[in-house]
């Protein structure tokens, strides 16, 4: 057989017709779900395979420990969350929603209850379903027609995407993680730079991180426009997966299957590109897309220095919405608000991270901060670790789980003028709250910022502790 | 799904790329459970603060990477809503493309010249059938794929094509090909 790609092999494994791929597992949230569910009532249909669908409130519920749908505050966010519960009860569907200790975002549920598992093809309702790659599975983000589609077949009419694999040498400088690689990626590519591709990212940096860095990266796939992105299964990922509640009973013979996922050598990609980790420094983005990036300590750019007319313009429109001069060093950029979480970084491991950086320190006068863990598992785990007392300690709110103020469909939001470094997705205009300015970050350089009030190198930063050198 | 065939009028422009889904229809309208009433949101931001102006016309021409971010299919149903049916522009983000399709508003791929030709012509005509888009200085082809064609040109359900073609497959998949998983009821 002729050597093939990691993407093929889940592929041709999955096509139960030309253009049409089963779905080994369906997650469902309640903003993008209603009107599926409206579609099958209409027309007599039933969900093929609840057993293979799994649903979560987590876009709209509020992180202020909720107990239920019903006491939800916000009338059309308690409505859609009852919509959800009710849509499951009717249609048999295994749900976690407000009060459930399995809670979380979607994307962090999956994987944390083993759920999400190599070789499967994943979809959901929402973008960020590519962070399920990570674990060498086929994931990707469907819109609610498709959504239906898949509950009534649980099948997807799919156009094959290209593939490619971005090939990262060297090794990531200490100080540097998963969010700035991923966000150096999307500066360099483009925000369109990966449209049409199920992205393979692959070596040793790669192999080197966690399953948490890794699913970082996959996560922001979309935001460089791919399809899917994908990372090798190795003993990282087995390892992960191990004893979850989903975990495979036959471990050891899924493990065995999983070993033949990874892309055979000679295996040939439409596009191939290759990045030197070792170059790459922690990022910051500067403008209202996640492409808009630049290294901590770099300048916000002079759109009179761009080359097309096109980026120009988009870059003066950027810069008028985020309230940047031209030339400012982007250490300089000074905060109201620091907002740690989302399905990018809201892991135990990004708490960690973040909790290490703070430790003994208080957040910087005027900023407000605050942590939301990705689930309620998350949060008990940190809370077992006392990394909420560390985070309070030090001035930050620690909020129960949930989307939060990644895309502020529920209370926690920017008021208009204020700025915000979040280690979420996307930066565009009014997404954190309307006329919010969003600065896309790593959680280490969130929680150092919140401590300064402006960005720092988190390479060369001491915190201002006494006796160091700042 | 209304059947499409033949779009044809007035060209409304907007001279953006990388226009974004939380752009087209902002988070705060996401909140609804109907596939309706969406047109009023489209561009809410934009629209309200004066920097743009939304002709209702059936064809809009935009920039590159048009409908990236966000997967909401609120996106196109505020679009559609609003009047629009058609979309040109020189790309579109994957996601968008699909949602477009699923809901016979046609998405049109055309080069960034004849873009600009069509915004300077201000009228257009797209023939699905034939895959052209005429208009005051020529005919341009455009390419989409030849089942979502067929789809957009009979407004056929895509779930009832997939299960009056494809139950026995379905079903054969699931019987001798399903990878084994713990049912997500008993996690």
């Amino acid at each position: 057989m002729s050597p093939t790609t990691m993407f093929d092999k889940i592929w041709s494994q999955h096509e139960v017709a030309d253009g049409l791929i089963f779905i080994d597992l369906h997650l469902v949230h309640e903003v993008t779900s209603p009107q599926a569910f409206d579609g099958l009532r209409l027309e007599r249909r039933k969900v093929r395979r609840p057993d293979r669908t799994l649903a979560t409130a987590d876009h709209n519920v509020p992180t202020d420990d909720t107990p239920a749908a019903r006491m939800i505050a916000d009338q059309l966010s308690r409505k859609q969350v009852e919509t959800l519960e009710a849509n499951c009860e009717e249609f048999g569907v295994p749900i976690y929603s407000l009060g459930s200790d399995r809670r979380g975002i979607v994307h962090v549920i999956g994987p944390e209850l083993g759920a999400t598992q190599p070789g499967m093809t994943i979809v959901c309702g929402d973008s960020h379903t590519s962070t399920h790659g990570a674990f060498g599975a086929l994931a990707f983000g469907i819109g609610t027609s498709e959504v239906e589609h898949v509950l009534a077949t649980q099948t997807l009419v799919q156009k094959r995407p290209k593939t490619m694999r971005i090939n990262y040498g060297g090794r990531l400088e200490a100080g540097v993680s998963a969010k700035d690689l991923i966000l150096a990626t999307i500066g360099r590519l483009g925000i369109g730079g990966m449209v049409g591709y199920a992205v393979e990212y692959a070596g040793a940096p790669i192999e080197a991180l966690s399953m948490e860095g890794r699913m970082t990266i996959c996560n922001m796939t979309i935001e460089g426009g791919g399809r899917a992105g994908m990372i090798a299964p190795d003993e990282t990922t087995f390892e992960f997966v191990r004893g979850r509640p989903g975990a495979p009973p036959d471990f050891e013979a899924a493990v065995a299957r999983w070993r033949k996922l990874p892309t055979d050598e000679g295996a040939t990609f439409d596009a191939e590109v290759e990045i030197d980790a070792g170059g790459i420094s922690p990022m910051v983005t500067w403008g209202t897309t996640p492409g808009m990036v630049t290294e901590v300590a770099g300048r916000v750019p002079d759109p009179a220095a761009m080359d097309s007319p096109a980026d120009r313009e988009s870059a003066e429109r950027a810069l008028a919405y985020m309230a940047l001069e031209p030339g400012t060093p982007m250490t300089e950029v000074a905060l109201d608000r620091v907002f740690i979480g989302s399905c990018t970084n809201s892991r135990i491991e990004d708490l960690r991270v973040a909790a290490g950086v703070i430790s003994g320190r208080r957040v910087a006068d005027g900023v407000r901060a605050m942590v939301v863990p990705g689930s309620e598992q998350v949060r008990a785990q940190a809370e077992q670790e006392r990394l909420d007392e560390a985070f309070r300690e030090a001035g930050f709110e620690w909020r129960a789980s949930g989307c939060s103020m990644c895309l502020g469909m529920n209370p926690d939001i920017l008021i208009e003028g204020e700025r915000c470094a979040s280690t979420s997705n996307r930066n565009f205009e009014g997404r954190q709250g309307k006329g919010g300015r969003t600065h896309l970050v790593s959680p280490a350089m969130a929680a150092a910022a919140a401590i300064e009030g402006h960005f720092v190198d988190i390479r060369d930063w001491s915190g201002g502790a006494p006796g160091e050198e700042s | 799904m209304e059947p499409v065939d033949v779009v044809f009028g007035g060209v409304t422009v907007l001279d953006r790329h990388d226009v974004d889904t939380d752009q087209i229809i902002p988070k705060q309208f996401l909140k609804r459970v109907e596939r309706t009433g969406f047109g009023e949101f489209l561009f809410y931001d934009w629209v309200r603060e004066g920097e743009i102006e939304l002709e209702r016309n059936p064809i809009l021409l935009t920039g590159r990477n048009f409908g990236c971010g966000s997967s909401r299919e609120h996106a196109p149903w505020a679009l559609q809503d609003y009047g629009f049916e058609a979309i040109i522009a020189p790309s579109f983000a994957d996601i968008f493309y699909v949602n477009c399709t699923k809901n016979g508003l046609l998405p049109v791929v055309v080069d960034e010249r004849h873009c600009q030709g069509i915004a300077a012509a201000g009228e257009a005509r797209i023939d699905v059938d034939e895959l052209t888009v005429t208009y005051r200085d020529g005919v341009v082809p455009f390419e989409i794929e030849e089942e979502i064609r067929h789809r957009l040109l009979h407004g056929h359900d895509e779930i009832d094509v997939t299960l009056s073609d494809h139950k026995e497959s379905i079903a054969t998949y699931e019987r001798d090909r399903e990878l084994p998983a713990t049912a997500t009821g008993a996690l």
